[in-house]
């Protein structure tokens, strides 16, 4: 395979990573999250620091896992406090905060200039690739298997109405909590990931753009869906690659077809398939 | 002198976020909807009233003319964007207000360049002296303008029919139907006058620095949805008390805190300690 598309594919798979995380929080347990690229930088930056002081791989990204993880359960505490518009907006204040925090620390975290050399993780770019096309499939496969559990439920009730799962004594703090410990720490992965692909790491990589695009990700391939989520995330990172003949029209394109998608199939491409196949059968109340 | 200058400095950055900030809230008290793409009229106000001055050479014909376009797109995007999707969960309204900005701001990339426009001759750049004080004559119309347009909005919801007829609806959509008000006519008149308050904040802000360019809405676009969750989303008055409390922490905060969070990241910490404390928001709705 040639080695940009091999780049190319990895950006995928660590993308992938990432929004199947974000889809924990705000698919399956209805969190809305507008920060969750602070996460990212926080594994990225993590790994970074340890990899630079010479601490080896393997486990530079599970400490990044564990921090981000760690950091996510304190601002899932704002979850419990602050629900729906305001908690999108909480979250995106995060997401500022980080950058704010990271760009004004010249000396540990590299300011403005972000953190460069970073040593690699031994491997050639097949290998490496290999590694993260497993890493994301295991993601994927939690994130059909957490469906499926009794916590998935759990988190389906919390989303769809929470002071009816709270009559239900489901402890709703509890698995808030638990969806943001979860997800966040799959950020914190895909960002170690993504900086041992990039091995060069600067804010800007992890701001407010950063997180809709993830959330973008999710909610055009079908916010819930693991399926659609992963599918999103591919079309989503690979379409500006398509639209590099219109180079100058990328974004505009990118901007237009996420309110399209929006406005004409609010449910994402999941919920589109998901009617079309569905349609024959019924009428739309007799579902289930 | 100095924390006078800082404090006036804040109450002008204040009382921009203010002209923006209202008509978010408005939307937001009527709709239930996070309208992002309001940061994408601002921009179009500041481009429009700056081709229109510099086509006729007359700012006081551009602030009207340009407001006026501004307030009837406004109207259609309430029309074509968000009227269909208003009964989905509210982060469909949220994605889709996104996906317009970006698409708004490359736009306004594509059709003026990349590099942004500037007056042929920009207005309002006389100093003036004022107890040791020196203001330029386009911060005294900014807090001149926001209040009288402000002051005039306050005036005509409680006095007129027709701003009656509008706090009937966002306090209670149902029973102001059953009085015979239509709430699409009120809706159409909210996104028309909160479109067109942005548009003026647009033609401001660009007197300000003498340049529009296609990424200006950005820095508003997030702010203002901080300001109004701090006003207790949905409060007119909570917001605009918001926008003038965050504008002056800003300006302090930079100064005193700026080795450690930038301007952004003041804001928003200023935020998130708010919300822990009064998770309804400074100001609840009242």
């Amino acid at each position: 395979m040639l080695i940009y598309e091999l780049s190319l594919a990895t950006v995928v798979c660590i993308n992938i990573i990432l929004a199947v995380g974000l889809n924990l929080i705000s698919g399956f347990c209805g969190q809305i999250s507008l920060g969750h690229a602070a996460f990212y930088g926080i594994g990225a930056y993590t790994t970074a620091l340890m990899a630079k002081a010479g601490l080896p791989g393997p486990i530079n990204l599970v400490a990044a896992m564990l921090l981000t993880g760690a950091v996510g359960t304190i601002v899932g505490l704002t979850s419990l406090r602050v629900r729906e518009d305001f908690l999108a907006i909480t979250t995106m204040g995060v997401g500022f905060l980080f950058l704010g925090i990271v760009r004004q620390q010249e000396r540990f975290l590299g300011g403005e200039l972000g953190i460069s050399s970073i040593p690699s993780l031994g491997l050639d770019k097949v290998t490496f690739f290999m590694l993260v096309l497993v890493l994301a499939g295991l993601a994927t496969a939690f994130g059909f298997y957490l469906k499926k559990t009794w916590m998935g439920f759990a988190f389906q009730a919390v989303a769809d109405d929470e002071d009816t799962a709270r009559v239900l004594s489901v402890d709703v703090s509890a698995y808030k909590l638990a969806a943001f410990a979860l997800g966040t720490s799959l950020a914190g992965l895909a960002g170690g990931l993504y900086c041992y692909f990039a091995r060069f790491i600067v804010p800007d990589d992890f701001g407010f753009i950063t997180s809709i695009s993830v959330l973008s990700m999710v909610a055009v391939g079908g916010i819930g869906s693991v399926f659609g989520v992963v599918f999103g995330t591919a079309l989503l990172t690979l379409m500006p690659e398509f639209f590099r003949f219109i180079s100058d029209y990328k974004l505009l394109v990118y901007g237009a077809l996420l309110f399209a998608v929006m406005r004409f199939a609010p449910e994402g491409l999941a919920g589109l398939i998901h009617r079309f196949f569905q349609k024959p059968k019924g009428s739309p109340g007799d579902a289930v | 002198m100095l924390y006078v200058e800082l404090l006036i400095q804040g109450l002008i950055y204040g009382c921009m976020y203010a002209m923006i900030a209202v008509g978010l809230t408005l939307v937001y008290g009527l709709l239930r909807i996070l309208h992002v793409a309001h940061a994408g009229l601002f921009a179009l106000g500041g481009y429009l009233g700056l081709l229109i001055t510099n086509a006729t050479g007359s700012l006081l014909l551009a602030m009207p003319l340009a407001a006026a376009l501004v307030g009837v797109l406004g109207m259609v995007i309430y029309r074509l964007c968000y009227q269909p999707i208003l009964e989905r969960p509210p982060y469909v309204a949220l994605i889709a207000s996104i996906g317009l900005f970006i698409a708004m701001e490359e736009l306004f990339r594509l059709i003026f360049g990349p590099y942004g426009l500037t007056y042929n001759n920009p207005p309002l750049q006389s100093l003036i002296q004022f107890y040791g004080i020196t203001l330029r004559a386009v911060d005294l119309a900014i807090v001149a303008g926001s209040v009288i347009l402000l002051g005039g909005l306050a005036w005509l919801s409680q006095n007129t029919r027709l701003g009656i007829a509008w706090r009937a609806t966002v306090d209670d959509p149902q029973m102001a139907e059953s009085f015979g008000i239509s709430v699409i006519k009120v809706r159409y008149l909210n996104f028309f006058i909160g479109s067109a308050l942005a548009g003026m904040a647009g033609i401001f802000i660009s007197l300000l620095s003498n340049l529009v360019e296609p990424t200006m809405g950005g820095v508003p676009s997030y702010k203002c949805l901080a300001i109004i969750v701090l006003g207790g989303l949905g409060n007119v008055t909570g917001t605009l008390i918001a926008s003038l409390v965050l504008g002056v922490i800003e300006a302090f905060g930079t100064i005193y805190i700026g080795d450690y969070l930038d301007r952004d990241a003041i804001a928003f910490a200023f935020l998130i300690l708010v919300l822990m404390v009064r998770p309804q928001g400074l100001f609840a709705r009242g």
